[in-house]
């Protein structure tokens, strides 16, 4: 190494200086963060100060705490309430917005995608007043299903299929981008060939473009995955964890306990538990983003 | 054949009754807006707009610290916008061009940190704005959200997609590293710089989180953060309440319409279905 030329000790150092601007940001704002959530994880520490080191204390707590298992349970049963539906929908949606050519599509692709881009706070707002008790225009909807008014963010069986609902109205149109990019990888010609052979509307659906549509749909589930994972702001904006904690999820425990009961060392031993679990899932979505690149 | 036309004619049909559901929410907080707030709770108000009042957005424009959120949200989310292109180009460029020790550890280190969950850091990232003095500041809202590495892996992508003797010509022409960058690799991927921009741009206009923990002086929200304060101070006064929410809306709809083909393309781009 001693004899290394200075030309190239200087190309080097240029390329030194062009990742200097990234990685000195990366260090500061995400190395050493998650350098000092998982240390703080095994302290007693307050939100602002210093604590001592506890060992395994505050995992142990973790495992005794009811508010935990709650949360985790909350987090599975809306992942269930969005990720699977939300998939479904956009497909659904792709697939009839495919159809449509010119500007119509164009159209058509805009108003579903269009809410995507909303601050969740605007999405909120909206939806509260829809579903407002006294005058919500979707009142008589639910009038008619239950025979009464529904507070629904403050009902504890109503409250996740609504914030699922909120959320899937809010975030589909991402996933039927994906769909339709994935529509439009596959190739005319085998409907073409489909066709031929006589092949009916669903049976194309079938041979042809679920087959051909897997990757993507794999990339949507896993993606949602992550994204329903991290569930905190409709929560925190439409029912702030209630009623009877119905809502409360592991991200809202994570604040709860860091910025409200001032406890440094807890909260970041909770959000080491959400950190494992959205790492692994998105260790799961890498290796199919690979796979999917490999197969073009 | 006439089968297969009403077949498809009663799909088109679904496929905009569909549409008309899923706009139905934004319609219905521009009809509630344009309204007074008496008519808005009154019985025979309908689904029809029967009124186009604008006092409602008057008052949120100037009874309402709307235009000092807007222009934290502007000055954040462009600052944002501009060190995040710039960096991750230049981190992507010499990814993509150029060899050099600890190169795949960086790469490792891109990949990895496109999996870390921010959301899981707020608490050690709170407690490093507040050992830095930067709570309730824009450095403070601005800094966790610089790191987005899917723009260096676009960009990777793009940059190792440029034919190697471009670059070759240039080097033997006397010009170094960073002509190259600035005067061809970026004029050549100016269409997907503009898409990352834009997107980089909207994801830092709408993120609610981080800003919600880091500001709690009204002087100092964002638009997401600053009309939930509206909320708690109007009460029930939905016509203003939609006001607030439209106008919190209208910059990032309004790009959205302008640059709609290059959003899509952005976004397809980079969650990988496309290349």
């Amino acid at each position: 190494m001693a004899m290394v030329s200075t030309n190239r000790r200087k190309h080097w150092l240029i390329a030194y200086s062009l990742i200097a601007p990234f990685l000195a940001i990366f260090l500061l704002a995400f190395g050493y963060p998650t350098w000092e959530v998982i240390r703080l994880s095994f302290t007693n520490a307050p939100l602002i100060g210093d604590g001592e080191f506890v060992g395994l204390a505050n995992f142990e707590r973790l495992f005794g705490d009811r508010m935990f298992f709650l949360s985790l349970k909350n987090n599975g049963y809306f992942l269930l309430l969005t990720v699977i539906p939300t998939t479904l929908i956009a497909l659904g949606i792709a697939l009839m917005v495919n159809r449509l050519s010119g500007r119509m599509q164009a159209f058509v692709l805009a108003i579903f995608f269009l809410p995507y881009i909303l601050p969740v706070s605007v999405v909120t707002l909206i939806w509260q007043w829809m579903l407002d008790l006294q005058f919500g225009i979707l009142q008589p909807v639910l009038e008619f299903t239950t025979g009464e008014p529904v507070a629904v963010f403050g009902n504890p069986y109503w409250v996740m299929p609504m914030i699922a609902v909120v959320t899937i109205w809010w975030t589909n149109g991402f996933n039927v981008l994906l769909f339709i990019a994935g529509l439009r990888n596959i190739p005319t010609e085998l409907y073409e060939a489909a066709a031929l052979d006589g092949a009916k509307r669903r049976q194309q659906f079938r041979r042809v473009t679920w087959p051909l549509l897997w990757p993507v749909t794999a990339l949507v589930l896993t993606l949602q995955l992550i994204l329903q994972l991290k569930i905190f702001d409709q929560i925190y904006l439409l029912s702030g964890g209630g009623p009877f904690n119905q809502s409360y999820v592991l991200l809202m425990l994570v604040y709860r306990e860091a910025f409200q009961l001032n406890h440094g060392g807890y909260a970041s031993a909770v959000a080491l538990v959400l950190f494992v679990l959205i790492a692994v899932v998105s260790v799961l979505q890498f290796q199919l983003l690979r796979l999917a690149g490999g197969r073009r | 054949m006439t089968r297969r036309r009403i077949e498809n004619w009663a799909l088109t049909l679904v496929t905009l009754i569909a549409a008309a559901i899923w706009f139905f929410p934004l319609y219905w907080a521009g009809v509630t807006s344009l309204r007074s707030e008496n008519n808005v709770v009154s019985a025979d108000a309908g689904v029809i707009p029967d009124e186009f009042n604008p006092v409602s957005y008057i008052d949120a424009l100037f009874n309402t610290r709307i235009p000092t959120w807007y222009w934290n949200s502007i000055g954040t989310s462009l600052i944002i916008t501009v060190v995040v292109i710039v960096s991750g180009m230049m981190c992507a460029y010499a990814l993509s061009q150029m060899r050099f020790p600890g190169r795949r550890l960086l790469y490792g280190i891109v990949l990895a940190s496109f999996m870390i969950p921010s959301q899981a850091l707020v608490v050690s990232q709170f407690i490093l704005m507040n050992d830095l003095g930067l709570v309730n500041t824009w450095a403070g809202i601005i800094l966790p959200q610089l790191v987005v590495p899917v723009v260096i892996i676009v960009y990777k992508q793009f940059f190792d997609a440029v034919p190697k003797e471009l670059r070759e010509a240039v080097l033997l022409d006397g010009g170094g590293e960073y002509t190259l960058l600035w005067k061809v690799y970026l004029p050549l991927n100016w269409g997907i710089t503009t898409a990352l921009a834009i997107i980089t741009f909207i994801g830092a206009w709408n993120a609610f989180f981080w800003p919600f923990l880091i500001v709690t002086s009204e002087s100092r929200m964002t638009i997401p953060v600053g009309i939930t304060q509206v909320n708690d101070a109007f009460g029930v006064f939905y016509a203003r309440l939609m006001s607030v929410a439209l106008l919190g809306a209208m910059p990032v709809a309004l790009a959205y319409l302008i640059f709609q083909r290059r959003v899509t393309e952005a976004v397809m781009i980079s969650s990988g279905v496309k290349g």
